[in-house]
């Protein structure tokens, strides 16, 4: 069981929390676009998450939290 | 639940910068999960270039000053000698630590100033728009080597841990990566070594962090990292170039 | 009786500095100032200071700038070239607002130039040397005794308005020895809030920079830095006046070229010239009022400078041209004869300027 909080607002949609998953579970969601302009990198199915935290290690803005 | 990972105390809450993909983020937060963890926050001086991480300044949340290009080791050298109880760092770019403030990180080194200094190489000058540096690859394709880097008209690129290396002074010499999972876990523990060893008093310890720089490399994030995999690992090489406490260690 | 002790101008610069609190020097060696790095390097050692070497000027006023921001009493000397190339650092450390004492030994120039005693460094202390705007205080010692008086009220006015001062000597006033006193010494001392000694978990942050990437910050910085040098204009122009009452002829001249000055007008006055002398002491700020109000006693000046003519421009600035100045100089490191002097105060009392 695992969390993982994006601080959406701050994302800049890079997509290197989304190549460091290993359960391939963010997206940019092409979709949406923060306050900032960009599209977000979004979880898409936190129940598989493991709560490695991968995706923050690699996140260059601090925008992830990661609870286990 | 318990958080496992959350931004480190030792930033402040100003959001960065820095371009999309910028590994220069993955660095800052490194440098301050070190200092949360070894508790030096409170104490610790760090000293700002020029270039991309010129408002280092604004995201480190201790006491911060802004040297001039090149300048950092000696203004670095001003503090520790007046404050040898704090803990002194410098954050530093290629062209920042490795042309223009060659001189003074290599006497700052000879020294063994007792300081740490994060130099991070991304093989280019990001904040004037993507310059060729010192660092930069040979047949590189900058603004300044729109054909490639031609070893024979502007020499060759640096090996700065390597170069350091040869002096006797410093302590400790590491060259790290943060292109992936591993290699930032890695490069965090050869940041903490460094700070550790100014804790300890054992002298200047350098840590060139290999990175990217997507916006003037013109590639993708996920596609600089790799080709830092590719391209920048082959000549600039992980690993620690001296470490002089643990080969003391070794020798016994 | 004040004790009375014999030093040479540098070594008098050097014991100043530590007894106004200087325990930090960083120096590059370049003659004709080394005695104060190498009294330095055995004093400091003994009383828990710091003497470093660096490894060139530019690395010696960064590290002054990094000591100035850690709050402490510091500085750096040098000559001629060796403050051009500190320039940079000059510019960061008035940008950052922390003080600073700098001394800069004359020599001959442009370029490599000589080792003799020059004073072609007043445009480049009084008017920038390094980038933006700003100043420094500049001192002007004209004696062994104002070299260790000077140093230690630059260190106060550097901690007071948190900027440079610089002593402004040359090679004959370092190398000359003379009886002085320290006994008069007052050591001034300032808090400094926004200094880095680490936060200690009880304060934000204290950042110590020259960068203000919106122009309107800059700006409001600037204007409020100028605001300081306006107080400083009016409250710490310093000078000396020799022979003023009745003079017909001012001689304006600093460092030594004021004491070859006083033996012409010695001289002149017995030919039964009525001269007389204003010395400014600063430089920056410069006794601008002092000299206005002689341009309306005097019929004309004579400046007298150990470069191709640079304080004059000031002086002109000062009197508002109202009365016509001439230059008597020598330069590349010779020094007027005070029979030089002279023949331009007889000049001048002709009318010849």
């Amino acid at each position: 069981m695992a969390k993982v909080t994006f601080n959406t607002d701050l994302c800049k949609g890079c997509g290197l929390c989304v190549s460091a998953c290993p359960k391939k579970l963010l997206v940019i969601a092409e979709d949406q676009i923060n306050s900032k302009g960009y599209s977000p990198a979004v979880m898409t199915d936190m129940e598989k998450c493991i709560g490695c935290a991968f995706c923050a290690t690699m996140c260059p803005d601090c925008i992830i939290t990661v609870e286990k | 639940m318990a958080v496992v990972f959350q931004k480190p105390k030792s930033l402040t809450d100003l959001p960065f910068h820095y371009c999309p993909g910028c590994p220069h983020g993955i660095i800052h937060r490194l440098v301050a999960e070190v200092m949360d963890e070894l508790g030096i926050e409170g104490k610790t001086i760090g000293v700002a270039p020029v270039g991309c991480a010129v408002m280092a300044y604004d995201y480190f949340a201790c006491d911060m000053i802004e040297a001039a290009h090149g300048r950092a080791p000696a203004v670095a050298t001003g503090i520790k000698r007046c404050r040898p109880e704090n803990v002194v760092f410098t954050y530093q770019g290629d062209g920042d630590l490795a042309s223009i403030g060659m001189a003074e990180t290599v006497h700052a080194a000879a020294r063994n100033e007792n300081i740490t200094v994060i130099f991070v190489n991304n093989a280019i000058y990001g904040m004037t728009g993507g310059q060729m540096a010192p660092t930069s690859l040979p047949g590189q394709v900058t603004q300044t080597s729109p054909y490639g880097r031609d070893v024979n008209h502007c020499g060759w690129p640096i090996k700065v841990c390597e170069m350091l290396s040869t002096l006797e002074g410093p302590e400790y010499l590491a060259r790290v990566a943060v292109n992936n999972v591993k290699n930032v876990n890695a490069a965090k523990k050869a940041i903490k070594k460094a700070f550790q060893n100014q804790i300890e008093g054992k002298g200047f310890s350098l840590v060139e962090v290999v990175s990217a720089c997507p916006t003037n490399w013109g590639m993708t994030p996920q596609k600089a990292l790799e080709w830092v995999e590719s391209d920048m690992l082959p000549y600039y090489p992980i690993g620690v170039y001296k470490d002089r406490s643990a080969a003391k260690e070794d020798a016994k | 009786m004040a004790q009375r002790i014999l030093m040479k101008g540098n070594e008098a610069i050097a014991e100043a500095a530590i007894r106004a609190g200087c325990r930090h020097y960083f120096g590059y060696p370049i003659t004709p100032q080394t005695e104060i790095a190498a009294y330095m390097a055995k004093k400091m050692p003994k009383i828990g200071g710091v003497f470093l070497q660096a490894e060139s000027e530019i690395a010696s006023i960064n590290m002054v700038y990094g000591a100035a921001a850690a709050g402490m009493r510091v500085m750096t000397s040098s000559s001629s070239p060796g403050i051009s190339l500190k320039a940079e650092g000059l510019s960061y450390i008035a940008g950052s607002d922390v003080p600073a004492l700098v001394v800069n030994v004359q020599r001959g120039g442009p370029g490599l130039g000589g080792i003799q005693p020059s004073q072609s460094d007043y445009f480049q202390a009084t008017k920038g040397g390094g980038h933006g705007d700003y100043r420094m205080i500049v001192l002007a010692p004209a004696s062994v005794q104002e070299m260790a008086s000077l140093t230690i009220k630059g260190f106060n006015l550097a901690d007071k308005y948190r900027m440079t001062a610089m002593i402004l000597a040359d090679g004959t006033i370092g190398q000359m020895m003379e009886p002085i006193s320290f006994e008069d010494a007052e050591i001034e001392t300032y808090e400094k809030p926004w200094a880095l000694t680490g936060t200690n978990g009880e304060r934000k942050h204290n950042v110590v920079n020259s960068l203000y990437l919106k122009p309107e910050a800059l700006e409001v910085t600037n204007f409020q830095r100028y605001e300081r040098y306006k107080h400083i204009e009016q409250t710490e122009a310093m000078w000396e006046e020799y022979m003023m009452e009745d003079a017909d002829i001012c001689v304006v001249a600093f460092g030594i070229a004021s004491r070859v000055a006083k033996n012409a007008i010695v001289a002149a006055r017995q030919e039964g010239i009525k001269v007389g002398l204003i010395r400014p002491i600063t430089l920056w700020p410069f006794p601008k009022a002092v000299l206005n109000k002689a341009a309306d006693q005097v019929k004309g000046f004579v400046s007298v400078e150990l470069s191709m003519g640079q304080m004059i421009e000031d002086v002109r600035l000062a009197t508002e041209c109202k009365r016509p100045v001439a230059l008597c100089n020598r330069c590349g490191g010779m020094i007027p004869s005070p029979d030089e002097v002279l023949e331009s105060i007889r000049n001048a009392e002709k009318g010849v300027f």
